[in-house]
C-alpha cells in the first residue's frame, strides 16, 4: 500500500483496494462505547495520504466523545444501469447512521465520471450548505469582527448542469428555481436561526434582473418569514451585499440564497476570515442526513508531509457534534482549538507558524485533556 | 416686422439644429435679405460646445447631476447637457421616452447617466430599461476603474484595478419562463462572438493603458459549456497579444483573493453577472459606491456613469450622497471628448479635496453635505498644478 503513513494510532490494516488507482485509508477503529455511529468518507488519490494524518488527528481529539467511526470510500463506480454512483456499501452505511464527515475530494479532470461532490449531493439530497464564518482570534486578517452564517441552496439554481449548444458558438445554460426547493431552504434557514439564537435572516437575490426566478425565491422566503416572527427578515440585492460585506461585515447575520450566489458569497466570507483552510462547512440533506466537510482542496503538494492544517476539518467536526446534540464535547474541542491558535506557539505553516500537523493536533488534544 | 420674423425663424432654425456642435444664438441683428441663411458666428459669444445627453435617473441621480453641472459651470467647461428624464418606477415609464433617449444618444454620441431603478414587482416586462438601453445601443463593455483615493485609507490601499464586464448577454438575458407552476427556468446565453468581442476590447484596453496582465473570471468547472466557451474565446484572443500576460481564475476563488490579496490582479474581464459582483466588491474595497467611476462603451457611443450602480434611494433629499464617483466619471467623459485641460482640472480638484480630508461626506466618515463637497471642489478648481 503506497499510502502507508507511520502513525502511532494505526493498529489494524484494512485491506487496500489495489485494483483501483486510488489508495485506501488505514486507520484504527476508535471508541466502542457508541450510542451514535458516524461514518467517515475518505477518498484518496496517491498524493493524498497527508489527509490521513488529518483524520487521525481528528480521532485522537475526539477521544472521549461517544462516537464510533466507520470509514468508507466514495470512489465512483459504474452501476449496473451504466450510470455513475457511489459504492452501495457507502450508501447503506450512510443511510443507517445519517451523519458523515468528509475530507477533501478531488475529481481528476479526465476522470470520465462527474464530480464526487455532485454525486454525493444527488444521492443524499443534500439541499442546504451551511458555512458559519467567524473571525478567529489569533489569525489576523483585515476583517476582525466577522460573525455570520451563509446558507446556500445546494441542489438547483445555476448549477443544475443543464447546458446545451444551440448553434455553433451559442451556448445556453439553464438556471432552475423551484417553489419546493426555495421553500425548503428558507425554512431551514429560519430554523437554523432560531436554534442558534441568531437575530436576523437576510435573503440575497437579484430579483431586479431575474424577475421571475429570483422573484419566486424571494416570495417563498417572505412566506416562510411570516411563520417566524421572532426573527428579523430582510432582503438585499447581491451587489449591495458584496459592497457592504467588504466594508462592514458586522451588519450581516444569517444569509440565505440560491446556489450560485451562495457559492460566491460563502467563499467571499471564507476569505474574510482567513481562507478555506479555517472554514468549516456542513451539508444538510432530507431525511435527517448530514455530511460535514472541509471545503479546501486536496493539496497534493503537501500531502503526506504532515504539513496540513486540520482546523477546517476540526471545526467541521465540531459543527457535527453540535448537530448531533453533543454540545459539551463540541465546546471543549472548539475552545481548545481556538486557544491553541490564539496562543500562537504551535501553529501550522499556513497559520503562520512552523509546526507540523501532528504537533498542532497534539497540542489541541493536550488542552482537551487538561480541560477534563 | 420682417426683420423680427426673420430673426425668429433663424433662431428657431438654430434651435432645431441637432448634432455634436451647437452654435450659440447670434446676438447681432440679422441682415435683411431674401434668403434665409444662418448668421455668422459672433467671435465673442459663440463657442463650440459639445452636446451631451444627461439622464439623471432615480434616487440620488438628480442630486449628483446637479453637482456635475455646478462644477462644470464653475470650470467653464464647453459642454451643454440635454436632459432626458426617464424612470421606470415613478410612473414615467413609456416607450416614447425611451425612444427619445435612444435618438438623443445616437445624435450626441456621449451620455452621462445615473441609475435607472428597476421595479421589484414583476409587471410583465422581463427586461429593465437599463438592459434595453444597453442592448439597443449595443453598449457591450462596461469598464470600472477601481483606484484607491490618496488620503482616504481603507483596509487595502494603493489599489489599481480595471474591471471589464460584458454587458449585453450572459445571465441578464431576460429570458425566463414558468414551465410548470412552481418551476421557473432562466436562460443564460453565452455566444462566441460576444465573448470574443469583449476579450478583444479588454486586451486592446490593456495595451492602450499600458497594463501588463489580463485575468479572465469564470465558472467553467461547473458551467462547462457556457463559461468554457467564454474562457476559450479569451484564450484565443490572448494569443494575439503576446506582450500581455493572460490568466484565468474561478469566480469564487477570485472573490476570496480580492479580499485577501487584491494586488495580484490588474485587468479583469468577465461575463455579466460576475462583473456585477466583482464591480461592487472592488468598489467596497476602496471606499464604496460613492467613489468609483465607470463607463460603458459600444462601437459608436460612450455612456459615463458610476461604477457600482445603485440608486441609493434612502439618501434622496437628505443631501448626503457622495458626488465623487459622478465627478470623476464626468472628468473621464471630458477626456473622452478630448477636453484634457478641463478633465484634469476637475479630477485634480476632486482628488485634492479628498486628500485634504476636511470636507468629507458621510460614507467616507465625515459630516459634510453634498453641497459642501461640491463647494469645496469648486473652490479648488483654480489651483491646477500642471497643464
Amino acid at each position: 500500500v503506497d499510502s502507508q503513513v507511520t502513525c502511532p494510532w494505526r493498529s489494524n490494516l484494512v485491506r487496500p483496494r489495489k485494483h483501483i488507482k486510488n489508495c485506501y485509508a488505514t486507520y484504527s477503529p476508535f471508541q466502542a462505547t457508541s450510542s451514535v455511529e458516524i461514518i467517515m468518507f475518505l477518498f484518496n488519490l496517491q498524493e493524498l495520504a497527508g489527509e490521513m494524518v488529518l483524520m487521525f488527528s481528528l480521532f485522537s481529539v475526539s477521544t472521549k466523545a461517544p462516537i464510533q467511526w466507520e470509514e468508507r470510500s466514495v470512489t465512483a463506480i459504474k452501476g449496473p444501469s451504466g450510470r455513475w454512483m457511489i459504492p452501495p456499501e457507502a450508501k447503506e452505511s450512510m443511510d443507517k447512521s445519517k451523519i458523515g464527515l468528509k475530507g477533501p475530494l478531488k475529481t481528476p479532470i479526465a476522470a470520465g465520471h462527474p464530480s464526487m461532490n455532485l454525486l454525493l449531493r444527488k444521492t443524499f439530497d443534500l439541499y442546504a450548505n451551511v458555512r458559519p464564518c467567524a473571525s478567529i482570534e489569533g489569525y489576523k486578517t483585515p476583517y476582525d469582527d466577522v460573525n455570520l452564517v451563509t446558507i446556500r441552496e445546494n441542489t438547483e439554481g445555476e448549477y443544475s448542469g443543464i447546458e446545451h449548444v444551440i448553434v455553433n458558438g451559442v451556448v445556453q445554460s439553464i438556471k432552475l428555481i423551484t417553489e419546493k426547493a426555495s421553500k425548503r431552504i428558507a425554512e431551514y434557514a429560519f430554523e437554523y436561526a432560531r436554534n442558534n439564537q441568531r437575530i436576523s435572516v437576510t435573503a440575497v437575490h437579484k430579483a431586479n434582473i431575474m424577475r421571475m426566478s429570483d422573484g419566486l425565491f424571494l416570495r417563498k422566503c417572505r412566506e416562510v418569514a411570516e411563520n417566524y416572527k421572532d426573527i428579523k427578515f430582510t432582503e438585499m440585492y447581491l451587489d449591495t451585499v458584496c459592497l457592504n460585506m467588504v466594508q462592514d461585515p458586522t451588519q450581516f447575520d444569517v444569509l440565505v440564497m440560491p446556489n450560485l450566489y451562495g457559492d460566491i458569497l460563502s467563499d467571499l466570507c471564507a476569505g474574510l476570515i482567513g481562507g478555506l483552510g479555517v472554514t468549516p462547512s456542513g451539508n444538510i440533506g432530507a431525511n435527517g442526513v448530514a455530511i460535514f466537510e472541509s471545503v479546501h482542496g486536496t493539496a497534493p503538494d503537501i500531502a503526506g508531509k504532515d504539513l496540513a492544517n486540520p482546523t477546517a476539518l476540526l471545526l467541521s467536526a465540531v459543527m457535527m457534534l453540535r448537530h448531533m446534540g453533543l454540545h459539551g464535547y463540541a465546546k471543549k474541542i472548539e475552545m481548545a482549538c481556538f486557544d491553541t491558535i490564539r496562543d500562537k506557539k504551535v501553529l501550522t505553516k499556513d497559520l503562520g507558524g512552523n509546526s507540523k500537523c501532528s504537533e498542532f493536533t497534539n497540542e489541541i488534544c493536550r488542552r482537551v485533556q487538561d480541560m477534563d | 416686422m420682417a426683420v423680427a420674423s426673420l430673426r425668429r425663424s433663424v433662431l428657431s432654425l438654430n434651435r432645431t439644429l441637432r448634432g455634436s456642435w451647437c452654435q450659440a444664438p447670434d446676438l447681432r441683428p440679422v441682415c435683411v435679405s431674401a434668403c434665409q441663411r444662418t448668421p455668422e458666428r459672433s467671435s465673442v459669444h459663440a463657442r463650440n460646445t459639445f452636446k451631451v445627453t444627461m439622464v439623471p435617473g432615480d434616487g440620488v441621480g438628480p442630486e449628483l447631476m446637479r453637482a456635475v453641472r455646478e462644477v462644470f459651470k464653475a470650470a467653464d467647461v464647453p459642454v451643454e447637457f440635454e436632459e432626458i428624464h426617464i424612470s421606470e418606477v415613478h410612473n414615467m415609464a413609456s416607450e416614447e421616452k425611451l425612444d427619445q433617449l435612444f435618438t438623443s444618444v445616437r445624435n450626441n454620441g456621449v451620455a452621462i447617466k445615473g441609475k435607472i431603478n428597476n421595479p421589484m414587482a414583476y409587471k410583465g416586462d422581463l427586461a429593465s430599461y437599463e438592459m434595453k438601453l444597453r442592448r439597443k445601443l449595443d453598449l457591450f463593455a462596461n469598464v470600472v476603474h477601481v483606484t484607491s483615493l490618496p488620503g482616504y485609507s481603507t483596509r487595502h490601499n494603493s489599489l489599481d484595478l480595471v474591471i471589464i464586464r460584458e454587458q449585453t448577454e450572459g445571465e441578464y438575458s431576460s429570458l425566463e419562463h414558468e414551465s410548470v407552476k412552481g418551476v421557473i427556468e432562466s436562460l443564460k446565453i453565452i455566444t462566441r462572438e460576444k465573448s470574443h468581442r469583449i476579450a478583444k476590447f479588454a486586451f486592446d484596453y490593456a495595451t492602450k493603458k499600458g497594463r501588463s496582465k489580463v485575468t479572465a473570471v469564470h465558472k467553467a468547472n461547473i458551467m462547462k459549456l457556457g463559461d468554457g466557451l467564454f474562457l476559450q474565446s479569451c484564450a484565443e484572443v490572448a494569443k494575439l497579444y503576446p506582450k500581455i500576460k493572460f490568466e484565468n481564475i474561478i469566480i469564487d476563488n477570485c472573490c476570496m483573493q480580492l479580499v485577501r490579496n487584491p494586488y495580484q490582479f490588474d485587468v479583469l474581464v468577465m461575463p455579466n453577472l460576475y462583473g456585477n459582483i466583482i464591480d461592487n466588491l472592488a468598489a467596497g474595497l476602496v471606499g464604496g459606491a460613492g467613489v468609483v467611476p465607470g463607463e460603458s462603451y459600444s462601437d459608436e457611443y460612450a455612456v459615463f456613469e458610476t461604477g457600482a450602480r445603485h440608486p441609493f434611494a434612502q439618501a434622496v433629499g437628505r443631501n448626503i450622497a457622495n458626488p465623487t464617483a459622478m465627478l470623476l466619471s464626468a472628468a473621464n467623459m471630458l477626456r473622452h471628448l478630448n477636453l484634457d485641460y478641463h478633465s484634469n482640472m476637475v479630477s485634480e480638484a476632486v482628488k485634492r479635496v479628498i486628500k485634504q480630508g476636511k470636507v468629507r461626506t458621510k460614507d467616507l466618515g465625515g459630516y459634510c453635505t453634498t453641497e459642501d463637497f461640491v463647494r469645496a471642489v469648486v473652490n479648488n478648481l483654480g489651483h491646477q498644478s500642471v497643464y
